[in-house]
């Protein structure tokens, strides 16, 4: 009975100077209350066509240009679709870490745009959980174009779009999104269409190296305009990052890098062949005071 | 019952004879002069443990605690320098060699590990330690080589850093009571 004691008292005495520094990590450990949060789910504020997670930090500007070039069979004569270039230029700005909001004009339909994203939840670990970071997107789009021997309404140019972005950066390779959305149109093309057209977009992104990913996107529409013939918007894309720079190269089929075009006015079926080449580029700039430490 | 007494005292002793003092204020900053522009990035969210009595100090340093002057350099920083996803903490496990209790004016080496970006290797780093009061003070400054930890630069990257970086170390120590 008493060598028990005395072996457990003998252990007792050699376990404390072994790991003394190991015990020292723990009584840290057992103080941590840190949160770890996720970052660089998407590099990019879009995925290919649509927006991602992504938010550019307080006082960032950022300058994006997305090109969307002709189609791809349309052969040699056209250079592969390089003579026919949409544009869409745009500044979007980070009022806050959380709160973003930016202008745009296309060349599509010559569109003028404008969207606020607000990232309400981040995906962590640590003292707080949260699987996914989510944000809410809504943006307009007016179409300027004149139309000949017709007067349409200033409201009825208009399109609204709704979204909610639910994305998770699964491990440090891969991230995935989801996003529920809704695009209401003041005015449709037929009376059997419906106003408000209804989908679900999916994106991802693989990293294949610290400054090269892929990315993929589509957007299913649950009830598209009957009275024309559209189809869902599909992309394929290749990211490269250098400092400040995001450049995304990618093959899609629309002509649109905005969601009141691409989910509504897409005309090009992807599998037939109607693949346009298109590019993003981001450029962004840190504005005003630096940081404070 | 002899046996209980023995036991519980030694309990009592193991955690009174202990003088630990835990980190209440910690600055860490890294500087980094390079040829575009110098990049410093500070830290105050470290802790640290001190034992007075035979000099084991530990340091935990959440690398995404880092704050940086420009918000896209800072996420470089975690995804491609040190990719604190995988590696979340640095970790300094050392003694304080030779210091004198108590006193104001402590010029001490410590030796031990120091694990950057997963990597663990065996430092030797110079600093004063100062008792002043019932605070304990640590400063130092000390280089630490980017391709010592496996530090990879991504060649894309048009921001280049320095090969070197400076590290200044400032911690405020409180007595650690249970």
């Amino acid at each position: 009975m008493k060598n028990k004691y005395v072996v457990f008292a003998v252990l007792l005495f050699f376990s404390f100077p072994v790991c003394a520094q190991d015990d020292l990590l723990d009584l840290l450990d057992e103080t941590d209350e840190s949160v770890n949060y996720t970052i660089a789910t998407f590099k990019g504020t879009r995925i290919i066509n649509g927006h991602s997670t992504k938010l550019r930090k307080k006082k960032v500007l950022e300058f994006l240009i997305s090109h969307r070039f002709g189609r791809i069979n349309n052969g040699i004569y056209e250079f592969f679709g390089l003579d026919e270039a949409n544009i869409r230029f745009a500044l979007e700005y980070g009022i806050t870490d959380v709160l973003n909001i930016g202008v745009g004009r296309s060349s599509f339909d010559k569109t003028y745009d404008g969207f606020v994203k607000w990232k309400f939840l981040r995906q962590k670990t640590g003292a707080q959980r949260s699987p996914v970071s989510m944000a809410l997107f809504s943006s307009y789009a007016i179409n300027s174009m004149r139309a000949e021997g017709q007067n349409i309404n200033f409201e009825d140019r208009i399109g609204y779009t709704f979204e909610l972005l639910i994305a998770r950066k699964f491990n440090s390779d891969f991230s995935f999104q989801l996003i529920p959305g809704m695009v209401h149109l003041n005015s449709v093309p037929s009376a059997q269409d419906d106003n408000d057209i209804y989908y679900l977009g999916g994106g991802l992104r693989y990293k294949l190296t610290r400054s090269f990913a892929l990315t993929m996107e589509y957007y299913y529409r649950f009830n598209p305009l009957t009275s024309t013939e559209t189809f869902d918007v599909i992309g394929f894309g290749f990211e490269i990052e250098t400092g400040g720079h995001v450049f995304q190269l990618l093959f899609t089929n629309t002509l649109a890098p905005f969601e009141k075009g691409f989910i509504t006015e897409t005309v090009d079926e992807f599998w037939d062949g109607d693949i346009r080449f298109g590019f993003n580029i981001s450029r962004t700039f840190q504005l005003g005071q630096k940081r404070k430490w | 019952m002899k046996p209980v007494i023995f036991i519980a005292l030694l309990f009592i002793s193991t955690s009174v004879v202990g003088q630990k003092y835990i980190s209440e204020k910690s600055n860490i900053v890294f500087f980094s002069s390079a040829l575009l522009e110098d990049i410093e990035a500070r830290n105050e969210k470290a802790k640290s443990v001190f034992n007075a009595d035979n000099g084991d100090i530990v340091f935990s340093i959440p690398v995404n605690q880092f704050q940086f002057a420009k918000s896209l350099m800072q996420e470089h920083f975690n995804e491609k320098y040190m990719e604190s996803d995988k590696y979340p903490k640095t970790i300094f496990k050392g003694k304080v060699l030779d210091f004198e209790k108590g006193s104001e004016n402590n010029n001490v080496w410590t030796e031990g590990e120091l694990e950057i970006h997963g990597v663990k290797r065996n430092v030797k780093i110079q600093g004063n330690l100062i008792f002043k009061g019932e605070k304990v003070i640590i400063e130092s400054k000390f280089i630490v080589k980017l391709e010592d930890y496996e530090i990879e630069i991504p060649k894309l990257l048009f921001q280049k850093i320095a090969e070197e970086v400076e590290v200044t170390v400032n911690f405020e120590y409180k007595r650690y009571e249970k």
